[in-house]
């Protein structure tokens, strides 16, 4: 048989999302990033809402997030992703739209907008990739730190008595009446790949029914910053984040 | 809605021309003395008429970070504040100046530094001309003295705003902010509709339409080369700005030997104080900068040919007189006088003022 025979549409099982551009991502390998923008990338485009999606990306390793899925964009100060999503959910209705923060963005700099934005139940998605750790500026502890976690600023490990305890940010967002889905999935597997799949167009869905915020929380690694491979890193985080950070819908109205 | 005549506070003023000038979106925390905005927009409910979104935020960070939301969308967007509240405005400021935003600021500035009072004050002249956030960038920043220019600056700030894609900046101050006057109201202008947006701002980020390529509102590059020209970029505009929209009055300025400069409602004391000058002979002409950026130096410099001296009285400890002496190149005595903590002159303290610092 020839490779010719092989290489026909009626065979293909797996492809590029179309929204997904040719271009280097700046992630390092391994990072669960690449993986969370794959599953935005196909949602929006298998919805068909290409042309009435903005994205709000934040400070963070995600900050490029516009560089990579071929939508509008709107890169936000650190923390006001939900802040901004507000205003262009507001005034633009008809558009879907979606904030992407990691846990320092999230439930550190950003606290407020988020659980305010949420608690207004304003119509958009939140994803928050929370990878208990800061990437972009060298890897630091975030609130999602797990105690006795080692980072650039706990080198000892996290103690509870100097840094407290760590945030559980989307626990708190599933007590909020203006969320309507509330959902912590991860990216490690390909049936998780596929759960997450699955829970983002249900946020998107929801957005479109103009039910309120839907949050989807993506546990994820980052294995530069653990100083792991990616491998050891997804072993790490199924034995160790998942305690703290269990899978699972939180809320689904 | 038609033309109107009626009697109003500034910042019940502010709100009504927000409505008429076809503002999409309003965002505002409440803080005193500035909170009517917020109240009157709420009570009036645009949203059943223009259709303009008007949402009270969880802080001025929120609101300024939503007005970048906005305005990033090509939308009309506006917010309000005072002194504090603008402090904590300043970064999503300068965001919104770097991504090259139209959006419209007030500032009803009170007295500071800190918590300050709730007194009316002009000690936020520095912040407003100067940066107040980081980087280089200016906003266009006009200085209403009546209840009228509040009225009329929301419509020439959002123009000024939308024809440079630059933030524009009110800079009232509590007098001006809490006075009523009688105003008149301009005729309802439409808001744009989505179609007419995405034709006036093709750059918005809005959703990518009809198959257009994306686009993006980012005040980040980190490849310095490519940085440093979209800062040349910023410069060259805020060059123009600085050719075509200089603003300022001037007050018997012709014949006079001295001037007063003052800017916003401190502008209108120094009137009378000059008229009372000019019954002991002191014969004083004014200049009142209409645009603090750009500032009118060029117009101070040729009002300052001839004259003995010049008083910069304002509600600070000394913030504009440096602009006005680099517009006089030190050719004649600069002074201010000013008072500090929320306390108004009197036209009579200014008399005082220029005759002890200037005249002599």
């Amino acid at each position: 048989m020839d490779i010719k025979d092989i290489i026909r549409p009626e065979n293909k099982v797996y492809c590029k999302p179309e929204l997904l551009d040719e271009v280097h991502m700046h992630y390092c390998p391994g990072c669960s990033h690449g993986v969370i923008h794959k599953l935005l990338a196909e949602v929006i485009a298998e919805m068909g809402l290409t042309d009435r999606t903005v994205g709000v990306s934040p400070v963070g390793c995600a900050v490029f997030a516009y560089n990579y899925i071929d939508v509008d964009w709107v890169e936000a100060a650190h923390g006001r992703a939900p802040a901004v999503a507000t205003a262009i959910s507001r005034l633009w209705p008809e558009d879907v739209v979606f904030t992407y923060q990691g846990d320092g963005d999230m439930s550190a700099i950003g606290t407020a907008e988020s659980i305010h934005a949420a608690n207004r139940g304003e119509n958009i998605v939140m994803v928050f990739v929370n990878n208990a750790i800061y990437g972009m500026t060298g890897g630091q502890m975030a609130p999602t730190t797990l105690v006795g976690q080692k980072t650039a600023t706990t080198p000892y490990g996290r103690r509870v008595d100097l840094n407290g305890h760590p945030l559980e940010i989307t626990n708190l967002l599933a007590i909020l009446d203006g969320t309507c889905y509330v959902t912590r999935q991860s990216v490690h597997t390909p049936a998780a790949v596929r759960k997450t799949k699955a829970a983002l167009k249900k946020a998107f869905e929801n957005a479109l029914a103009k039910k309120g915020t839907s949050v989807v929380e993506v546990v994820a690694t980052c294995n530069s910053g653990w100083k792991m491979s990616p491998e050891k890193a997804n072993d790490w985080m199924a034995e160790h984040m998942f305690e703290k950070y269990p899978l699972g819908d939180l809320k689904n109205n | 809605m038609k033309e109107e005549v009626r009697l109003m506070k500034g910042n019940e003023a502010i709100a009504h021309a927000a409505i008429r000038y076809g503002c999409d979106g309003y965002f505002g925390y409440p803080i005193t003395p500035q909170s009517e905005v917020l109240e009157t927009l709420e009570e009036l409910m645009p949203w059943e008429t223009t259709g303009m979104v008007v949402l009270q935020a969880e802080s001025e960070v929120a609101a300024i970070n939503m007005v970048y939301g906005g305005a990033s969308t090509g939308k009309a967007v506006m917010t309000s504040s005072s002194s504090p509240g603008v402090s904590l405005k300043q970064e999503g400021i300068s965001y919104i100046a770097a991504a090259s935003l139209p959006a419209l600021i007030l500032n009803v500035m009170r007295g500071g530094p800190g918590l300050g009072t709730i007194q009316p004050s002009q000690a936020d002249y520095f912040q407003a001309t100067k940066g107040g956030g980081h980087g280089d960038y200016h906003l266009i920043v006009l200085a209403p003295s009546t209840v009228q220019e509040m009225v009329d600056f929301v419509g020439l700030g959002f123009d000024l705003a939308f024809k440079y894609c630059n933030p524009a900046m009110i800079l009232a101050d509590g007098i001006v902010g809490q006075m009523m006057e009688k105003v008149v109201l301009p005729e309802q202008r439409p808001r744009r509709t989505d179609e007419e947006i995405r034709k006036q701002c093709p750059w918005a980020a809005n959703g990518r339409k009809d198959g257009r390529k994306r686009n993006v509102i980012t005040s980040l590059e980190l490849e310095s080369s490519r940085m440093e020209v979209i800062n040349h970029k910023l410069q060259e505009r805020y060059r123009e700005i600085e050719r075509n929209e200089t603003r300022w009055e001037e007050i018997d300025v012709e014949g006079a030997d001295y001037l007063i400069v003052a800017f916003g409602s401190i502008a209108r004391i120094c009137a009378k104080a000059k008229e009372m000058a000019a019954e002991k002979g002191i014969k004083v002409g004014i200049v009142r900068p209409i645009t603090l950026w750009p500032f009118p130096t060029e117009a101070i410099h040729r009002a300052a040919q001839g004259k003995k001296g010049i008083l910069c009285v304002e509600l600070n400890a000394g913030q504009m007189i440096e602009d006005v002496r680099l517009a006089v190149h030190d050719a004649i005595p600069v002074e201010h006088f000013g008072r500090l903590g929320g306390i108004i002159p009197s036209p009579e303290e200014v008399v005082v003022a220029l005759e002890e610092k200037i005249v002599k």
